[in-house]
């Protein structure tokens, strides 16, 4: 039953990385492209902690951590960047 | 009989999690406005992530070798960063907006740089 959950999750979350994907694609402004990006992070974090649980390995628990403290600096500064226009000032 | 529950309880974490993660990036596909789009991955989203986190925090405390709570750590982790980035987000936007309110038309790629001090 969990390898069956796990499968439907892993494709719920592709389907959630393509919608990311088409914003990321269309998105009319900048802000829409950042915030798609941010999306796509989470997204692919949540898919390796499901992919962990899939094929019982706890060794993607340190990528999903990875990918988490790293999204999160990259969206910061991308943000600071859209606010000021530098990013040291 | 509690592996049959925990087993269910597992199950039912994933799809969940599957789920508010796929809503939320279905909110920010389809809704009209980038401050609409801001609420869905910020809120399902984070909802979703942080019950796959609880499953596999379920799982390998099942399976592997005592308690497993390091999965915690990123859903905490989450739970702080994603408010501030999607307050910067909005910071971003309502600069954007309020420096194209003087140039009518399309809004230049290229960000302002701002005159005063910060």
């Amino acid at each position: 039953m969990i390898v069956a959950a796990a499968n439907l999750a892993i494709l719920l979350l592709a389907l959630a990385m393509l919608l990311a994907g088409y914003r990321l694609w269309r998105g009319p402004d900048v802000l829409d492209r950042v915030i798609a990006l941010d999306t796509l992070y989470i997204d692919a974090l949540a898919l390796l902690v499901v992919l962990g649980v899939r094929l019982n390995d706890a060794v993607y628990f340190e990528a999903a951590l990875l990918i988490g403290l790293l999204g999160f600096v990259g969206t910061m500064a991308m943000a600071r960047y859209l606010i000021r226009g530098d990013l040291i000032d | 009989m509690l592996n049959a529950i925990l087993d269910f309880l597992i199950a039912f974490l994933l799809v969940a999690g599957g789920v508010f993660a796929l809503l939320g990036s279905f909110g920010l596909a389809k809704l009209g406005d980038f401050y609409k789009r801001l609420h869905g991955p910020t809120k399902a989203t984070t909802l979703g992530v942080g019950s796959a986190l609880l499953a596999s925090c379920l799982w390998f405390s099942t399976r592997g070798a005592g308690l497993s709570l390091h999965e915690l750590l990123i859903t905490l982790f989450l739970a702080l960063t994603a408010p501030v980035s999607a307050h910067q987000l909005a910071r971003a936007a309502m600069r954007r907006r309020t420096t194209s309110a003087t140039s009518p038309g399309r809004l230049p790629s290229a960000p302002s740089r701002r005159d005063g001090p910060a």
